[in-house]
């Protein structure tokens, strides 16, 4: 049955996961997302529906058993924050070649390094752009709103194992912490040993008479085959751009100028746009739902209409770069940005409008 | 010299005292002849077919010499990244508790980088058969210095030999884990010669059949030898892990399950 709850976001992923059906959660402590793995235990989904929820030793374990269980077809997924998304990269970029599907949240918080707990979007190229080693791409969806945070997680799993691809949810501190009401999905079960046979038959379940071995594996010395594997993994890429590009207008139609933003950005942003309106200036919002697959042809289409264009974003200027590459030069494309937890006042916002787009031309 | 005597003649059932077994793929090793990796290999792959789970077993290959395991044992495998295959194990086990699961792991892999690994998953008891290929040296990358290089010991990353004030000491992961209460039975064996083959064989099944009593983790070390890492021959290598590393990897049992 459909529910409304009053949760915080990072509630919402812990109850979402357990309503879409997982088998497993394996997650590390660390703020600001350690309230995904303190719900689960409290909840005890392992009475229940029998979801394993395992704190592991290190994000690396953590992501190690993901690649484990994905390997056995299982519905599994891992959280953590920027730090500990760096430690897990190696398994990403493992689970990546050997195809396995998950998910993989990341509730952003300042850096480089140690940085602060506040909030941030700084881990937008490593999301992006690889953050792992060698080619591949996760498919990453950035919530903006607690709602989101639930049901991207069940997205998330449907991507993940329609492509056999990680799936990531990009989020950050703001959506981790704050508390929204939520309508909750109806629960699903957990897949049975038939029906993972029927849905992943790749899996490592045990190897019976009737087929030959299941391998999971990213190894593959030949060079050539290597190569080919790649190619692969590029058609895969090509069509989940293709198919899976999400983002939201807002009052778009007859804006003259445009943010793009994502996540709490696009929040913020959201406001200013009803603030600049208010004040008669005619602004949109583009925000990017998938950041891979990145909304590139929507942005190409809105350059022709609008006389220029704000990034707004939590870092120095990363998605700034995927805005510029899909407008190719026909507008103007500013950033403006806030980082090291910083967060940016919708009047803030709209004042880089005025200053750096609509005066600055 | 009889006429009647032929192939077909002696290839008999009645006649059979030995037979590879049906788990190992039909494919030459790629290990080095006179490696312990193969025999492990096979006396692992019996266990499992003596045992009939090969429909219930998954294993973890390492990164190692081993890392192309799955290539020869004919069950369902995963490959896990350097170090972490207790981790990969672990979820394997908790997500399927009704498998049978192990890792195959050089010193490397188990005790240098995935120590924390290792050490977690034995502390907590994972129901899954740990087995330690501790040959002192990294093979597969060409003979560097291991966690559990003897003091004295040539690599190529101790080219005068492991000087224990500036490298450390070898560290003895099998002792270690015996001390954590997560561990069922720990074992230290060799395959090198055929006595040892049996009782590192008979360890293995033990290993494996402790999984049903779902009691812990059972970790089988077996000291073994790297001729071609040691620039040794297959037949020197073996009276050198003798003198040297039995004496400080005593063989025998280290934990015994009190029945
Ligand atoms: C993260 C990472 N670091 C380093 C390596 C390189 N590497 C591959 S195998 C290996 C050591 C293997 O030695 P051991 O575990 O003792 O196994 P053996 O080859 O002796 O059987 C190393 C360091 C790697 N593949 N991944
Ligand atoms: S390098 Fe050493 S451990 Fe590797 S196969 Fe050769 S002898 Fe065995």
């Amino acid at each position: 049955m459909k529910e409304l709850r009053l949760m915080k976001g990072n509630e919402a992923i812990a109850e979402a996961a357990i309503r879409c059906g997982a088998d497993g959660y394996f997650g590390y402590p660390i703020t600001p997302q350690s309230e995904v793995l303190e719900y689960l235990m409290a909840e005890r989904p392992y009475e229940k529906t029998g979801m394993v929820v395992l704190q592991a030793e290190s994000e690396v374990a953590a992501i190690n058993m993901v690649y484990g269980g994905a390997a056995c077809g299982k519905k599994v997924l891992t959280s953590s924050s920027s730090p500990g998304i760096s430690l897990k990269q190696e398994g990403i970029s493992y689970i990546a070649g050997a195809e396995l599907p998950c998910v993989i949240v990341n509730v952003v918080r300042g850096g480089p390094g140690l940085g602060t707990i506040q909030p941030s979007q700084s881990d937008y190229f490593q999301a992006v752009k690889g953050g792992g080693h060698g080619d591949y791409r996760l498919i990453v969806l950035a919530p903006a709103s607690v709602q989101e945070m639930a049901d991207f997680v069940k997205l998330g799993f449907d991507l993940a194992f329609k492509y056999r691809n990680p799936a990531m949810i990009l989020t950050d501190g703001v959506i981790g912490q704050m508390m929204e009401k939520v309508e909750l999905f109806e629960s699903q079960p957990r897949l049975t040993k038939e029906e993972i046979l029927k849905q992943t038959p790749w899996a490592t379940v045990g190897k019976t008479p009737d087929r030959e071995r299941n391998i999971v594996t990213s190894l593959i010395l030949d060079s050539a085959i290597q190569e080919q594997h790649v190619n692969k993994l590029r058609d895969k890429y090509i069509e989940i751009e293709k198919n899976e590009v999400r983002y939201e207008k807002i009052q778009c139609d007859d804006a003259e100028y445009l943010f793009v933003a994502f996540g709490s950005s696009a929040r913020i942003c959201q406001k200013a746009v009803d603030m600049g309106r208010a004040k008669g200036i005619k602004v949109g919002l583009l925000r990017p739902i998938t950041l891979f697959p990145f909304p590139k042809q929507v942005l190409f289409e809105l350059a022709d209409q609008v006389k220029g264009i704000l990034d707004v974003e939590m870092n120095l200027g990363q998605m700034v770069e995927d805005v510029r590459l899909a407008v190719n030069g026909k507008v103007k494309v500013e950033h403006y940005g806030r980082y090291g937890g910083m967060i940016p006042s919708p009047d803030e916002v709209l004042l880089a409008l005025e200053n750096q787009i609509i005066g600055g031309k | 010299m009889s006429e009647n005597i032929t192939k077909e003649s002696i290839i008999k059932e009645e006649n059979c005292v030995y037979k590879r077994t049906n788990l190992l793929v039909d494919k030459a090793l790629s290990y080095c002849p006179g490696c312990g990796h193969g025999t492990a290999h096979r006396l692992l792959m019996e266990v499992l077919e003596e045992m009939n789970i090969q429909s219930e077993t998954i294993g973890i290959a390492p990164v190692g010499c081993a890392v192309l395991a799955y290539e020869f044992l004919d069950i369902d495998m995963q490959q896990a990244a350097h170090g972490r295959a207790p981790a990969v194990a672990t979820a394997v086990k908790r997500l399927m508790p009704e498998k049978f699961v192990f890792t195959y792991q050089g010193d490397g892999d188990l005790a240098a980088i995935g120590t924390a690994e290792t050490i977690h998953a034995c502390n907590r008891g994972e129901n899954i058969t740990i087995i330690f290929i501790n040959n002192g040296i990294y093979g597969m990358t060409g003979g560097q210095m291991a966690p559990t290089t003897l003091p004295g010991m040539k690599s190529s990353t101790s080219p005068y030999g492991r000087e224990v004030e500036t490298m450390g000491n070898p560290l003895k992961m099998t002792e270690l884990v015996a001390q954590l209460p997560g561990t069922y039975y720990v074992t230290r064996q060799s395959v090198h010669t055929p006595g040892n083959v049996r009782k590192a064989k008979k360890a293995l099944r033990k290993a494996m059949e402790n999984q049903k009593l779902n009691k812990g983790l059972s970790f089988v070390e077996i000291v073994s030898n790297c001729n071609s890492g040691w620039k040794m021959t297959p037949v020197q290598s073996n009276k050198w892990m003798e003198e040297n590393m039995f004496p400080f990897y005593p063989l025998g049992d280290i934990k015994v399950p009190v029945e």
